[in-house]
């Protein structure tokens, strides 16, 4: 058993230890053990999967002395380690990025719990990605739901609380439902470990006992984490949350946390369920028709809204809408897309929320598209992130967002009538995309009006190095598109069942 | 089809765990104040705990802490559903405690607890600022 | 039956005018930092009109869903294995490695302690940083040290326990709780208890004496700091012995710790500290949740 194998409990118990420590020392202390965690738990992913994809190995984990029926587990390949350090880049590119809003948002007494939440949801997220028993990921979803609502509503105004207990009720909807999908789960096989579950379920299902019970469950599970994730049509609570939130917030819960449930749930289909008994149950189906819709609707609420934040949390649900869709059209070259998917938006939306603060500020603190004019020339870097960032969206090659459309787009063919929805989605998607994004685009790079053009804003060299390292992550996923896939591929060798 | 759900009789105790649910659910769908949004969480947290602790009930049988030195599974109920409860109830506490604190946090912000009045509230007030 | 009186209890509480946080702060003016500045719209009665058909349109929806929601429950129980079947697929090699080799393998006598605190310990870790998790939070929106102190309740609050039958009751009682709490914290492994519900009766020990003597006699006892340095410990304590037990099972290292000899108060290897550690754990977010709802601050 090789040393590396130990870093998926590693960064999970570093950061536990990191959030209590954090709790009781000053916050530029908490600030200091946070960004020690980041960077430490980032050389751990990046060894992790360097060594996985090198050996082409995946492995499992035992947590305690009991093998695999009895006690814990966590597993890892080469998509586990993939997702846990695109989570941990994000991460740490939010907080940098947004570290002097949290400084200006949030009262000084309660930053030393920023960091904490920080903490404690970098250790959620880990074990969501690597976790390899179905109760384990239920604890840590709870977790993360209560230390993302800390986030968000640790700024301190009546719209922030207001948004919290939206997301709050929606998030515990959500778990409940998931909570229940694992009890009838668990009451039809007897497992709570993904391998036992597979064997199980799949035993179960060419017998034909329980197959009412084992639809309700999968339906139930996927609904849950669906609900999490803000899929059409509970995305009601997305432009308030990642609206009202300080910026750093907003990109940590639009950017990972969301994709933190939908990488469980790709788990729990592919690696609990079985793709197979998961299309044959019908879920994926309404999955993609629900998919479908949340692109058009969230697209449409995006053009209709009046304010920039409130906008990209709006076109949020319609990306939220393309993994669902991909999910919902089943294969590997679709499931492919959706991974391409997660990886683009997971860089380009704390991106933009960031931007589109740093453009409000330059407009005075107004965030009404109508006040937005020339805030680009007063903030350039904050302009160039913006263009950047909706040029990714509308799916312009070069930049990351072109490459999951083109998946898509192929993984759709021989499909029979999900081609044809697919291409149409697509199609309408992007038109709205375009319509919206690049609309933003051009008004901040009019010409704004004399008075305007007191409003500054002072940048910190932390903040721009991360716009900078955003701009450049994402340029270089839309160039490096076949290494990623070829990466992928082989990662689905060892994940898929 | 009819002789998949033949347990409806024998399972009545899940039954009523549903009911619990469904009525928990109810109330956080149609009750406006915020407060009771809350106890309809609690309500259908408890009805999915019910859920689960029948799920280890095995008849005639004791709970499973090992007396008189038998250890066979012939004498004890199923242990797993027990801890999982443990943990569920747990969970439900720190969510509990937090939708409470945002409760009362909304009301002294707000002077209501009236879901549909602070909604109206927060768009007038957006309606008034962009006039 | 007749009409349920409309300023009854239940008449108040049905229609929806009973807010129970009033009895919570008496305190009728909000926080001037916290309100904010309230505009009339244009028009509040077509604003008002919407809502009402939106109210109007969620709630069909929402007895749709409900209706639809809950046949397909009741149709998936119909459809699980019978209630208290011996032969359900719950009753596997699982369960019975736990109950039938569990004392043997974890020393402890209640199998369900061997099962969260040894074989599914990462689970309860996840659990108790849950607690953890929502204690940060419940700081972040209630803590109001350093605001202006609310005193209003307070002297209602005060004279209302501060009748002698009910102290001189309490000086029996609390030592009483505190000693059945630490009884049923150190027995977790041999009987039914353990850390949380001896945790959560320990607190409730704590929280009586907060409300009969008052919450400024209870701060000056219960130090704060003493507070968050014994949760500290707790949880470092927990995180870094689960550490060393998952490190040398997944590498398949000897471990020191032994399960002992079944039955004995000094068994069961690590289940009695982290029983003690997850109980003051508990203790201390229990308290800490109801100070922070009583006054704002530890």
């Amino acid at each position: 058993m090789s040393f590396v194998q130990n870093y998926p409990f590693f960064s999970i118990v570093l950061s536990l230890l990191c959030a209590v420590v954090s709790f009781v020392v000053p916050a530029r202390w908490g600030k200091r053990l946070t960004y020690f965690l980041l960077c430490a738990s980032l050389y751990m992913q990046t060894h992790l999967l360097v060594f996985c994809a090198a050996g082409h190995v995946s492995f499992s984990y035992m947590m305690g002395h009991y093998p695999a029926p009895w006690g814990n587990e966590v597993a890892a390949g080469i998509i586990e380690p993939l997702m846990a350090l695109l989570f941990v880049v994000v991460i740490l590119l939010s907080i940098s990025g947004g570290g002097q809003h949290i400084a200006a948002d949030i009262k000084d007494d309660r930053q030393n719990l920023y960091w904490v939440m920080v903490d404690l949801a970098h250790v959620s997220l880990m074990a969501l990605c690597y976790t390899n028993d179905i109760f384990t990921g239920y604890v840590f979803i709870e977790i993360c739901t209560i230390a993302s609502c800390a986030l968000l509503c640790i700024r301190e105004n009546g719209r922030a609380l207001i948004a919290s207990v939206r997301y709050m009720v929606f998030a515990l909807i959500g778990s409940g439902l998931f909570l229940i999908g694992v009890i009838y789960t668990y009451a039809i096989t007897g497992h709570l470990l993904f391998p036992q579950l597979y064997d199980a379920i799949q035993a179960l299902w060419a017998e034909g006992t329980y197959r009412f019970s084992m639809t309700a469950a999968i339906g139930l599970m996927t609904a849950g984490l669906a609900i999490k994730s803000g899929l059409f049509p509970f995305h009601f609570w997305m432009p308030d949350t990642y609206g009202r939130a300080t910026p750093a917030s907003s990109g940590i819960l639009s950017g990972v946390v969301s994709k933190g449930y939908i990488f469980l749930l790709i788990k729990v289909i592919y690696r609990v369920i079985g793709a197979d008994i998961f299309a044959a149950s019908g879920v994926q189906t309404v999955l993609l028709l629900f998919g479908i819709g949340g692109m058009i609707v969230g697209s449409v609420s995006a053009i209709l809204s009046r304010r920039i934040t409130t906008m990209v949390a709006f076109s949020s649900a319609a990306q939220i809408g393309y993994v669902f869709m991909g999910l919902g059209m089943g294969g590997q070259a679709a499931l492919a897309a959706v991974f391409f998917q997660i990886l683009s938006h997971a860089l380009t939306k704390p991106m933009l929320f960031l931007a589109s603060r740093d453009l409000s500020e330059a407009a005075g603190g107004h965030e009404e598209f109508r006040y937005l004019r020339g805030a680009a020339h007063r903030n350039p870097i904050a302009g160039a992130a913006f263009t950047v960032g909706a040029l990714s969206m509308v799916g312009v090659p070069v930049f990351a967002g072109f490459i999951p459309k083109l998946y898509f787009a192929t993984a759709s063919f021989g499909m029979g009538w999900r081609t044809w929805a697919v291409l149409l989605a697509l199609a309408v998607s992007t038109v709205l995309n375009v319509l919206y994004f690049l609309y933003t685009a051009m008004v901040i790079w009019m010409p704004g009006t004399s008075e305007q053009r007191e409003y500054r804003t002072e940048r910190t060299a932390h903040g721009i190095w991360a716009m900078v390292v955003f701009v450049v992550l994402n340029v270089a996923v839309g160039l490096s598109s076949t290494g990623i896939a070829a990466l992928l591929t082989q990662g689905f060798d060892l994940f898929c069942r | 089809m009819t002789a998949m759900f033949t347990h409806i009789v024998s399972n009545y105790e899940e039954v009523v765990a549903v009911i619990l649910f469904c009525i928990g659910f109810c109330m956080l769908l149609f009750s406006r104040n915020l407060l009771k949004k809350v106890i309809g969480l609690d309500i259908m947290d408890t009805g999915v705990f019910l859920l689960l602790a029948d799920r280890g009930y095995i008849a005639g049988r004791t709970v499973p802490i090992i007396t008189d030195g038998v250890s066979d599974m012939t004498r004890y109920i199923n242990p797993i559903p027990a801890g999982l409860v443990l943990t569920g109830i747990v969970v439900s506490v720190s969510v509990s405690a937090l939708m409470l604190s945002l409760t009362v946090r909304i009301y002294k912000t707000y002077r209501t607890l009236d879901m549909d009045k602070l909604y109206l509230m927060i768009s007038n007030r957006r309606k008034g600022g962009r006039a | 039956m007749s009409k349920i009186d409309k300023d009854s209890l239940l008449g108040l509480w049905l229609t929806g005018d009973l807010d129970l946080t009033e009895q919570l702060y008496a305190d009728p003016l909000p926080h001037p930092e916290e309100t904010e500045k309230y505009q009339p719209s244009h028009d509040p009665a077509a604003a008002a009109k919407v809502t009402r058909y939106f109210r109007r349109f969620y709630n069909i929806c929402a007895a749709l869903l409900c209706m639809i929601f809950a046949a397909i429950m009741l149709l998936t129980v119909a459809n699980l294995p019978p209630y208290g079947a011996k032969d359900a697929p719950t009753v596997n090699e699982v369960a019975q490695r736990y109950v039938e080799k569990g004392t043997e393998e974890t020393g402890a006598v209640n199998t369900v302690a061997g099962m969260i605190l040894d074989y599914r310990a990462f689970d309860t870790l996840g659990e108790s940083f849950v607690l953890f998790t929502a204690m940060c939070a419940v700081t972040v929106l209630m803590n109001q040290s350093g605001k202006r102190r609310r005193v209003c309740v307070e002297a209602e609050t005060v004279d209302y326990y501060a009748d002698p039958i009910v102290r001189t009751m309490c000086k029996f009682v609390i030592p009483v709780i505190l000693v059945f709490g630490i009884y049923i914290l150190l027995n977790g492994h041999l009987s039914p208890g353990g850390g949380f519900s001896g945790g959560a009766i320990l607190a409730s020990a704590f929280i009586i004496f907060a409300m009969v003597w008052g919450d400024e006699r209870a701060q000056g006892t219960i130090r704060v700091p003493v507070i968050k340095t014994i949760t500290l410990c707790a949880l470092c304590f927990y995180a870094l012995s689960k550490t060393y037990s998952f490190f040398t099972g997944a590498n398949h290292l000897h471990s020191v710790i032994s399960p002992g000899v079944p039955g004995r108060i000094l068994s069961a290897g690590l289940i009695l500290p982290l029983n003690v550690a997850v109980g003051v754990v508990v203790c201390c977010t229990m308290y800490s949740f109801y100070m922070y709802f009583k006054r704002g601050e530890l």
